[in-house]
């Protein structure tokens, strides 16, 4: 191992947190994600102590403009937009975050597995794998929260089947190149379980094309979810989601502008943020980009 | 060549087979029963067991899926369970137009911005113009299409007063109508692909620039013009048609929800009013639709690939 500094290609992976921090260093946009990103989570971990008002709370003050009591105005029911957006942010990072959690352990154990043992497993789970893949993941949640009903359970897991596909495909990609490296070899030889090999091994040497899909699966998600709110497949009506605060507001966009403008811009702004960590990632942990 | 196409063509068969089955079995498993929520108060047991009797819904599951395959190979989807009991292949007729012209008018306003786009940032990499396209790609690709639609009839339908907020208007019933009522729902639903494509026409010209033989080419003294569309530009393309097959589906799920949006009564809307309806016959067929035209724009990408490109065909 003490000559890897020798071969050049080696040692520009020998220390990914250094590429990592020297590459953001240079990269404007994925500092301004960062920053825009981590005020959204801080947004949504604050919001009982930030929201001026309770979310659901009805007043008189009817779609009122922007002032200084609602500085993003009210909605159609008097209800101040800001703070709905406040817990907004809540929902649509929660939701964010889990289906790609849930999604990625799914899909890397499904393709770990599939490219691992090959044979008739790896036929029964790619077909299935393939036959996902023919179709958009936004589709696919539409079709599962119609079988499954709305609510944010189902929501959850619509989405997060409908991203399992991309992960078993990359996971299987990266364990049929590693499954002929050496060191995998050695570790059977030395008798090591299948199961030590696949994620003690192999895993952590394909992390990182796992690590920019995800990122950018997140932002995925996150529109989806918003998409399905708005079309009244969401969580519930009582929960303010951006995308439910959208559809709220769509029949009064001409009297009431901000109702249209500001949950879609919080959407914007977390994807855009999302989309530039991993444009960075992507750079920096030098994974070709799939799509 | 036509082994291959054969292989596809019976591959894309079996999709659509094992599509239709799951989509069949997965419907029954939703919870709450339909003909309980279609006859409301109005029907005690007797009338719920009637209904039953009368969509066929009292046989078993394997009889049932029987016989709406086989009526479903004759072009016979079934019929909503709703009001007037219309039928599903009807509704879909009427839709399929509205979401076709859509989403082509969609592909042709983002190819139109993009292919420009992609040419100046690769041609004038990393200056001033190259970072604005690439700002505008990034917005593109994190705008739901829903708010860009919201946003595009605040501006043009409700002040400027340009453009008709909601509604289709058929071709036949002038070409100008058409296009007036589309073309708001087509940029909400093409802006996401476009930024695609001009970032991968982008990336993909830039590898073909650098190549050996676009020195040679340059050496024997082209003129920029035809360097760049006698040569660089088809070469750079061959990537890009794949990803225009996966991102065609962009544009599908994208008119899935903006038809909502205009009130346009495309396939996406039917799907959804299926699904907020608990329609099953509708929703069934919405979604073979729907499917079929990804399996099937896949499958003319792929063979279209194999056309272009002599090397793919080897394979």
């Amino acid at each position: 191992m003490t000559d890897t500094a020798i071969d050049p290609a080696a040692a520009s992976y020998a220390k990914p947190r250094s590429r990592l921090r020297a590459t953001l260093a240079q990269d404007r946009k994925a500092q301004l994600g960062l920053i825009v990103l981590g005020l959204f989570v801080l947004a949504g971990i604050l919001a009982p102590l930030l929201a001026a008002y309770d979310p659901n709370e009805m007043t008189l003050d009817m779609m009122a403009g922007i002032s200084w009591s609602h500085p993003l105005g009210t909605d159609d029911l008097g209800r101040d937009l800001l703070s709905r957006i406040l817990y907004g942010t809540r929902v649509s990072l929660f939701i964010g975050v889990s289906t790609v959690g849930i999604a990625l352990v799914a899909g890397i154990t499904l393709g770990l597995v599939a490219g691992y043992f090959g044979g008739w497993i790896d036929m029964v789970i790619m077909r299935y794998i393939d036959l996902q893949w023919a179709f958009p993941n936004f589709i696919i949640a539409v079709y599962l929260v119609a079988v499954f009903g709305t609510g944010l359970l189902n929501v959850i897991v619509a989405i997060s089947l409908a991203f399992v596909d991309d992960f078993a495909r990359i996971a299987r990609s990266m364990t049929l190149s590693l499954r002929e490296e050496q060191y995998v070899d050695a570790a059977r030889t030395l008798g090591f379980s299948n199961l030590r090999t696949l994620f003690v091994h192999i895993l952590p040497n394909a992390v990182a094309p796992i690590i920019v899909q995800a990122t950018v699966s997140i932002s995925y998600a996150i529109l989806g979810e918003a998409s399905l709110s708005f079309l009244g497949l969401g969580v519930d009506a009582n929960t303010p989601t951006w995308g439910l605060i959208l559809a709220d507001g769509r029949g009064f966009i001409t009297q009431a502008w901000w109702l249209g403008v500001f949950p879609g811009l919080a959407i914007m702004l977390v994807v855009l943020s999302i989309n530039f960590i991993g444009d960075w990632l992507r750079d920096a942990l030098d994974v070709r980009q799939s799509l | 060549m036509t082994s291959y196409m054969l292989r596809r063509l019976i591959g894309s068969f079996i999709v659509m087979w094992a599509v239709a089955t799951l989509v069949f079995f997965m419907l029954r498993l939703v919870p709450g029963d339909p003909v309980a929520a279609m006859l409301a108060d109005a029907g005690g047991p007797d009338e719920i067991a009637a209904m039953k009797a009368r969509l066929g819904l009292d046989r078993s599951v394997f009889v049932q899926y029987g016989i709406w395959f086989s009526n479903m190979l004759q072009g016979d989807l079934g019929s909503s369970i709703y009001g007037s009991r219309i039928e599903v292949a009807r509704i879909i007729a009427e839709a399929l137009p509205r979401t076709l012209s859509l989403s082509l008018l969609a592909f042709l306003i983002a190819m139109v911005i993009a292919i420009p786009a992609g040419i100046i940032s690769a041609t004038r990499r990393n200056t001033m113009t190259d970072n604005t396209v690439s700002l505008f790609a990034f917005l593109g690709l994190s705008m739901p299409d829903f708010w860009l639609a919201i946003i595009l009839i605040i501006i043009f339908a409700a002040n400027l007063q340009w453009l008709p907020a909601i509604g289709y208007t058929p071709m036949d019933e002038g070409l100008w109508q058409w296009f007036r009522h589309l073309i708001l729902p087509a940029i909400a639903i093409g802006t996401a692909f476009s930024a695609i494509i001009a970032r991968m026409i982008r990336s993909s010209l830039l590898e073909v620039l650098n190549s050996d033989y676009m020195r040679t080419a340059r050496a024997k003294g082209l003129t920029p013009r035809m360097l760049m569309f006698g040569h660089a530009l088809p070469n750079a393309m061959i990537p890009v048609i794949t990803v225009i097959g996966i991102a065609f589906a962009l544009l599908i799920s994208g008119a899935v929800v903006v038809e909502n949006v205009f009130a346009i009564k495309g396939l996406g809307r039917v799907l959804i009013e299926g699904i907020l309806n608990r329609d099953y016959p509708v929703v069934q067929g919405a979604v073979l639709v729907v499917s079929a035209i990804f399996v099937f724009s896949n499958l003319i990408v792929d063979l279209l690939y194999g056309l272009i490109d002599p090397r793919i065909r080897l394979n």
